[in-house]
Order: structure tokens, then sequence, then C-alpha cells
């Protein structure tokens, strides 16, 4: 298969960037997305590009650690769905295609060269709260309290949340809405979390602010955006949870 | 039973083990070892290189301890490590599922699984600690799977036949990853950690023959930095990469342990690598990495191959599907060859077993190259929602990789590199043989000896960072309460940026014409054909000639662009790959001087008539530990010598 990319270049957080594009043949379909990249970035590097090989954030390639990025097509992590791009495959595009490939837009992620962009507000606002106030050892055996598997099943789903940040970069607003609300609802629903609920939203919510995530306006495209279709039901729990802290305040 | 009494051959290898009976020996340890007061932890600093499991849990029970922690991780967040990507799960003996599981038949399972190729008293300490890891993790809020009842729920994995692994889908790496992680973060927040994302350690620096800091290459700037601290513990996991395609992360390196080698750290069984049987097969030369379908799925997946050649000539010119082979025209070879574990034997025996059929010309793709795990049985037992729930995020992978839905038509599957058993040598203490410096997680060589069980280095990598190191560290640091903080306007200091600094402008200066990646698919094409799952003495030479000619090819003819400092992907490749050469080096010469086979160390002239390892426990009943000599030196062989008082030495059988 043969495409026409075109590639958003920027050497550092302080230029202004623009695209290039960048003609490539023979691509199996079979091939993902990120091995194009890489097919492509051989070449520049052989010819010398003055631009040099296109740097973009990647690692476990199998759509688990959540390092990956990219707008392809103006969609985060491209056209196809419940996928990173590390898991798209060649096959989802027509022979032919210009394809466009930006780094994640938003105020909250700046670029520090090409695709690759700082998404360390993701960490900064799980610091503030995004855990079990428990020291190693010392702790109940593991069967101590029994957890209806309910609670387990929607906890784990909440904590499939990858830490990619493409809820963000979908968001109009560049709200953290539904990252913050996965943490704090996979912790809301297990006993061994509900003794910080109240503060643990707080001190997250007040976090997200404080570091210019923007506010929900209930849309919904994080969800669709996510690749782990994180639901936005817990986006509900969160404002139930930061309510209720609120109101015992 | 019998007793092989031998002792350390090697003055320069002291393990550290301590007497007494194998249930006594952490406990008793645990009471003779020296402990340091929480106003002397304040001032003590400790490094950790990797954010991983082992690393994630070693700094924040070393921080909720009261030490000063500094953390460093190549990726942009700790949460990303490699081991998010563990799909399966992590083994304890907690006997939750009342099959007679124990500590004992735990630490039993792991030696037999291991080729009686590592130490009694470490493994016995890891099943012993097994169970603490998973209370640790529950009161995290790790949402580890449960049954209706709301208790633990178990499955099996390869190598036992107790229901001992715990899991949460086929994400528990994820999951115990984020446990972690937000235990780390909490230490973060309260200043006890400095966390120091996308900063690689290029080299270790020893004053007075101590580990007291390293160098890193700031990832976003290309800056050298010096960090010191009292101790260093590098938990940078596995050095799969070397072959180029394995199941590891594209950043996974062999760097920071292969520069500790290099200042004087003993390089424990580095030939000791693991074959994964379910991986997604090599679909191009294209192709980047390697793909892994969990063990787990060996639950409730049988794998076969036709009986018939002409079943498989239709198959690979897709005039059939698998799933109109009759029962009778398949061959379930695992079954048929290991009767008592079947599809759960260990993963070294099935991967064997799995390129058998593939040689003998019963490979089911185009290639030759796979074998079906089929979950048509199971689904008609159990229901498709029952195979969803347990496997359902596994499937979605396969197919999205694969473009075939697995729920109609079997899964292809092929043996991959995984997992590296070897690493770096530690005693007793997780010490190597540099005062100050300890290895945990998969860069240690410790517990699993020649073949590694599944759903163990979970469990090898929290033991090590949240009940181990926090505890034998305190014994080194207890001698360092006197001594300020580590200087870095040092001479060694000064000595180690610079001698990074050359050799970044080295490869610089090359302006050659291949870039890195090209020289890594050669090296991985090497170290797959000559040290990978079959080895033999005439391959091993040709491996180290080879290495050695593509190496000075390198050297000659790499092309790399950019500058040293700024961001820049392509140096980051170059200089971990200019390590893997001399890694793959050392790997065929380990492989060459174990004339046997033992777990995933198949020597081609030591095998049984039936195909099975043929171990020699006379002549290798130790562990190889190197030592570098210097860059035109062949490296020295020390031996620690393993003796087997608790479980008696025989071969393994998983037939009966
Ligand atoms: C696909 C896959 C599935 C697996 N499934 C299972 C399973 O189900 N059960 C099981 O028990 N085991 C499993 N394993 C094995 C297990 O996941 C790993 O052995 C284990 O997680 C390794 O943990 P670690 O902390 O030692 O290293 P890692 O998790 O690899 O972490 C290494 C850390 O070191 C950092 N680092 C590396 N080099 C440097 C450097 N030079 N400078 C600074 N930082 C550096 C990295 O950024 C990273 O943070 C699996 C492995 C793979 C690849
Ligand atoms: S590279 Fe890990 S999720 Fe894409």
């Amino acid at each position: 298969m043969n495409f026409t990319l075109k590639v958003w270049r920027q050497k550092d957080a302080k230029d202004t960037g623009g695209f290039e594009a960048y003609p490539i043949a023979d691509i199996s379909e079979g091939t993902s997305f990120l091995e194009m990249l890489d097919i492509l970035n051989e070449r520049l590097v052989r010819e010398g590009h003055p631009l040099g090989p296109i740097a973009f954030d990647h690692d476990c390639r199998e759509g688990i650690c959540g390092a990956c990025s990219l707008y392809i097509d103006g969609r985060t992590h491209g056209p196809d769905r419940e996928i990173t791009t590390c898991q798209l495959y060649m096959r989802h595009f027509k022979n032919g295609a210009t394809i466009t490939v930006e780094p994640w837009r938003s105020r909250v992620f700046p670029v520090i060269k090409d695709l690759v962009v700082d998404r360390q507000a993701l960490d900064s606002v799980l610091q503030a709260g995004g855990f079990v106030s428990v020291n190693t050892g010392g702790v109940p055996d593991a069967n101590a309290i029994p957890i209806p598997k309910r609670d387990a099943d929607e906890s784990l789903d909440a904590s499939s949340c990858i830490g990619c940040g493409a809820c963000v970069a979908g968001c109009k607003n560049s709200s953290a809405m539904l990252f913050v609300a996965a943490r704090v609802s996979a912790l809301a629903t297990l006993p061994q979390g509900r003794l910080e609920r109240a503060e643990r939203a707080k001190a997250m919510v007040a976090k997200m602010d404080e570091l210019g995530f923007g506010a929900c306006s209930d849309i919904g495209t994080c969800q669709m955006e996510c690749p782990k279709q994180v639901s936005i039901a817990h986006i509900s729990r969160l404002n139930r949870e930061f309510l209720l802290a609120k109101l015992r305040d | 039973m019998q007793h092989i009494i031998v002792f350390n051959m090697s003055q320069k290898l002291v393990s550290k083990i301590p007497q007494g009976p194998i249930a006594a020996k952490w406990t008793r340890h645990k009471e003779e070892i020296r402990t340091v007061s929480p106003a002397n932890k304040r001032k003590l600093e400790v490094i950790v290189v990797g954010g991983g499991l082992g690393g994630a849990s070693a700094a924040a029970a070393l921080a909720e301890l009261g030490y000063n922690v500094k953390i460093f991780c190549i990726s942009d967040s700790p949460r990303r490590a490699h081991s998010v990507a563990a799909q399966g799960g992590i083994n304890a003996a907690k006997n939750y599922a009342n099959d007679n599981d124990s500590v004992y038949r735990l630490f039993c399972d792991t030696i037999k699984g291991g080729d009686h190729r590592s130490r009694e008293a470490n493994v016995y300490r890891l099943a012993e600690v097994s169970n603490l890891i998973i209370d640790q993790c529950v009161a995290q809020g790790v949402p580890l799977a449960r049954d209706y009842g709301g208790l633990l729920e178990n499955r099996s994995f390869g190598g036992t036949q107790v229901s001992r692994t715990f899991f949460a889908k086929g994400q528990t790496g994820q999951q115990l990853l984020l446990g972690a992680y937000a235990a780390l973060n909490r230490q973060i927040a309260k200043g006890n950690i400095r966390s120091y994302p996308r900063h690689e350690m290029l080299d270790l620096v020893m004053i007075g023959g101590e580990a007291k800091g390293i160098i890193t290459r700031n990832l976003i700037t290309g800056a050298l930095e010096r960090h010191g601290a009292h101790a260093v513990v590098v938990a940078t996991g596995g050095y799969g990469n070397v072959y180029f395609l394995s199941t590891n992360a594209m950043n996974c390196n062999g760097s920071a342990i292969w520069q500790c080698y290099k200042k004087g750290a003993f390089f424990g069984n580095p030939c000791f690598t693991q074959i994964h049987p379910t991986c997604i097969p090599v679909h191009g030369d294209q192709q980047s990495k390697l793909t892994l379908m969990s063990e787990s799925l060996r639950n409730d997946g049988r794998i076969w191959v036709p009986k018939k050649k002409e079943d498989v000539e239709n198959l690979r010119n897709h005039l059939i599907k698998p799933s109109q082979i009759p029962e009778e025209a398949r061959d379930y070879f695992l079954e048929r060859r290991y009767p008592a574990y079947g599809n759960l034997v260990p993963r070294d025996v099935a991967s064997r077993a799995g390129k058998e059929r593939c040689d003998a010309g019963f490979g089911v793709n185009r290639a030759g190259k796979a074998v079906f795990l089929d979950f048509a049985s199971a689904i008609s037992r159990l229901g498709g929602q029952v195979i969803e729930e347990r496997y359902g995020n596994l499937f979605h992978m396969y197919e999205k990789i694969t473009g075939v839905n697995p729920y109609r038509e079997p899964m292809m599957i092929y043996p991959a590199i995984h997992y590296t058993m070897g690493g770096l040598w530690v005693d007793y203490n997780l010490m190597t043989t540099i005062p100050g410096l300890y290895a945990i997680g998969e860069a240690n060589f410790s517990d699993h000896g020649g073949n590694r069980l599944g759903a163990s280095a979970l469990m090898q990598g929290l033991a090590d960072g949240y009940f181990i190191l926090p505890y034998t560290i305190g014994d080194y640091l207890a001698s360092k309460i006197q001594e300020p903080p580590t200087d870095v306007r040092d001479a060694a200091f000064e000595e180690a940026e610079q001698a990074v600094r050359m050799r970044i402008n080295q490869l610089f200066e090359i302006k050659g014409a291949h870039p890195a990646d090209y020289f890594h698919r050669e090296l991985g094409k090497l170290m797959w054909a000559y040290v990978g799952m079959a080895r033999n003495h005439e391959g091993l030479n040709k491996a180290t000639t080879e290495i050695a000619a593509l190496k000075r090819e390198f050297w000659n003819n790499l092309c790399l662009s950019g500058v040293p400092n700024e961001f820049n992907q392509e140096l980051e490749k170059a200089l971990r790959l200019a390590d893997f050469f001399e890694m793959g080096a050392l790997m065929a010469l380990d492989a060459l001087d174990r004339n046997e086979s033992c777990g995933g160390h198949f020597r081609e002239e030591m095998q049984t008539p039936d195909g099975e390892t043929l171990r020699d426990d006379l002549g290798y009943m130790y562990v190889s530990a190197w030592e570098y000599k210097g860059e035109n030196s062949v490296p020295q062989l020390h031996k620690e010598d393993l003796w087997f008082e608790f479980v008696p030495v025989a071969a393994r059988n998983y037939k009966d």
C-alpha cells in the first residue's frame, strides 16, 4: 500500500512548528501505524533529512502502557475504535490515502518535539490523592473483607484507564474529568478506598483545576475517544462523591 | 534424597545464605541483620533506577520507612513500565482453593520449574512472602478477580497442579503496577521521593569501591546529570530485546545492568532466556515487536496441529478452516506427550514441543511457523460468556492484530522471546558484587534458575521491592549513618560523566550508512538463529564471530541523526544497541560454557531420545557469574555451586 503522510514537525517547545508531507510506499496491510512510522524514520535517517526522524512516544505496542498518542486524521488514536495508536493497522486505511498526523492538541499537554507531548499534569493529579493511604506491611488478609464481585468488576473497569490522555486531548475544554473520575471511582467502589473517598475527590478535582484542565460540559466525547471505553458513568459518581464531600464541609 | 555437598568455588561469590532449616532461614536472617533508626534514615539517600513493579514497590517501601529516595525511569511516567503489560497473573501460596497448596509446594514447583538451577533459600523466601503481596495489593485497592461470594478467585498456570494464580482479567500487571505507582505517588506527594521520568541511567558511579551514584541523560534536553546517594538499586527489567523481536516493550534494554557489569558487578546466568510458547506469530519483515497471548489461556485452550500433512497444506492455502478438521484428525501434542500436565506444562517444554511439530512440517500458517490454540471445547463446555469474562481483552487484542475472531476459529501461536532469567548476580541480600549496589526484579538473576514459571515474575518483583530489599538494605546502610551525602563534584562523577560524553560523541562521529534499527534487526536474527530456542556448539561459535563482526560494522557504519543535546530517540536506540552487542556476545559465551540442556537453555547435543532436556548435574549444577575483564579480554567465569537439601535433584517429569 502507498500513502502520503502529512506530519506535524516541531523542533522543540519553543518552535512554532508546521506540517511536512512524506510519501511512503510498499506498506503491507498487516503493518501497524507505528511500524510505518519506523520505516519512514529509517528512511529519514538514511537520507539525512534536516529535521531528522519524527519523534513520537511509544513503548509496549500492545495498547496497555498508554505511551502512544497522536491525532490521526483529526481523531485521537486514529479512525478505528477501542484501540490505541499502536494497535492501529494499515488495513484500516484506503490505499493511496493522505493521512494527517499531529500531536495531542491541548493547553495542558505542551509539545516537547514533533509528536511528543508532556503529560506530567496527569501524574500530578494522581499525586494529589489517587491512592489508598496504607504503608507496606501490617495489612489484613486479602480475604478478610469480602468484596461483591459486581464492585470488584466495576472497580477494574474504571481502573482500565491507561493514562494516555486521549480523553483530555479529545475534549474541546481539555477537561480531565473522565481521567479523574476513573481513579476516584476505582477506589470508591472498594471498601479499602472508601475511607478517604471524600478527601480524595476534593483533592484531585482541586488539583485538576489548578493545573488548568477545563470544566466538563457533559458532551461525552471523552468516552468515545477512550481506547479502553472507560464509561462516563464514572463522571456521575465523581460528581456525587464531590458534592457529598462539599456538603460535609 | 541425594545430597551433593559442595562449596562455593569462587572466593568472590559470597551468597550469604543463612544457616538453619529452610523454613527458618529468612526469619533468622531478619533477626540478625542490622537496622537503621528513623532519625538516621532521614539522613540517608537511596537511588532507585526503574519504575516497574520492582522499582516502584521498592521506592515506595523505602520512602515509607523514612529514607530519601530518588526514582528514575525512561518513560514519561513510571506507570508505563513494562510490568504494565503482564497479563496473566501473580502466584501466591494462599491455598484459598483448598487444593493442598502451601509455601512448601510453591517452593518445590519453582525449584523444579527452574530445572534445579536456582538457590533453594531464595526460592523458599519468595514463596514465603508471596502471601503478603496479595494482602498488600488488596489493601492498596487493586481490584483482583473475585467470585460471587466476594472472595478472591484463582486460576492455574503452567508447571503446577494447583490453582494459585491471582489475576485481574488479562490486566494483572497493569493493576498491580497501578497499586505500586499509587504508593509511589503518595510518597512523592509527601516529598519523600523525587521522581525523574524521562531520565536514562547511562553509568554507575563508584567511590572507594562502593556504589555512590549514577550518571543520567535527561531525555528531553539531552543534558547529562549527576546523582549521588548512599546506595543504588537497579530495577531496570529484562534484556530480551537483545533479540530485537520479543514480547518486551520497545524501550526495554539491558544498558543499566550492563554498565554495572562493566564497573565490576558480576553477571549471572546470561544465557538463561525464556521463550514463551503462546505469542502471535511473526507476520512479516516490517514487524517491530511480538505480542504475547497470556499463558492463562492454556487453562481453557487446547494446543494442536493436524495429524495429516494434507490438512496442513489445505490450511496453508486457505482451502479449509481449522474448525472443519475433525477431532480424530487433530494431534493435541501436549496432551499426548505430557498426560499429567497436558496443556499446562512449563513454558520451555511447551515451546519446544510446538517447535518440534513445526520443524516436522506441521506448522499451520504460510510460513509453517504456527500451531493452534483452540477454545472450541471450552466454549461448548462453559459457554462463550464465561470465556469472554475470563479472557475478553485478550481475545479482543488478538482480533485487532490478526483480523481473526478467536471465538470462532482457533488462535495461531508460536514461541517468542519473553523473559530473561539471567541478570546481575546478587547475594541473599539482593546486593551485587559491588557494595551498595542492589538489583531487584527481572534485572537480577535470582530466583528462577533455568526457567521461570508463569505468574512468578510479578511475584518476585514485588517480593523484592516490598518485602525483601527494604529489610536487607538496612544492613548495609547501617554502616553509612555517619557518612555525609555523596558529593557529586567528586572526581569519580567527573570521570564517569566524561566517559559517557565520549561514548555519545563517538557514536555521532561514525557518520555511516545505516540507522540503529538496521543493526538491531540483524543482531536479532543472529541471536534467534544461534542463541535462541535450540543451541549447539557450532552455532554458538558462529554467533560469537558474527556478533563481533556486526559490532565492528556498527561502530564503522552507524548513521545517527541530530545532536547529543536534544530529544533524540535515535541516540537512545544506538546507546542501548551498543550494549546489546556486548550482551549478546556474553550470552553466547555462557551458552557455550553450559554444555547441558536445562530449562530454557536447550543444547541440541544434550537431549534424551524423546527430545527432552538432558541436564548434567555433576558438571553444571552452578550459577555462572561472569566478571568483566576489560574491552578486549575474555570475561572470567566464577561458579557459585548449587546444592539441594530439600528438593531432591531429579530430572523434571511432566509426563506422569
Ligand atoms: C507481555 C508480557 C507479559 C507478562 N506477563 C506476566 C504475568 O502474567 N505474570 C508474571 O508474573 N510475569 C509476567 N511477565 C513478566 C513480568 O511482567 C516482568 O518480568 C516484570 O514485570 C518486570 O518488572 P521489573 O520491575 O523488573 O521491570 P520493568 O517493569 O520492565 O521496569 C523497568 C523499569 O526500568 C526503567 N529503565 C530501564 N532502563 C533504564 C535506564 N537505563 N535508566 C532509567 N530507567 C530505566 C524502565 O523505564 C522501567 O520503568 C510478562 C512479561 C511480558 C513482557
Ligand atoms: S505503545 Fe503502549 S499503549 Fe501504545
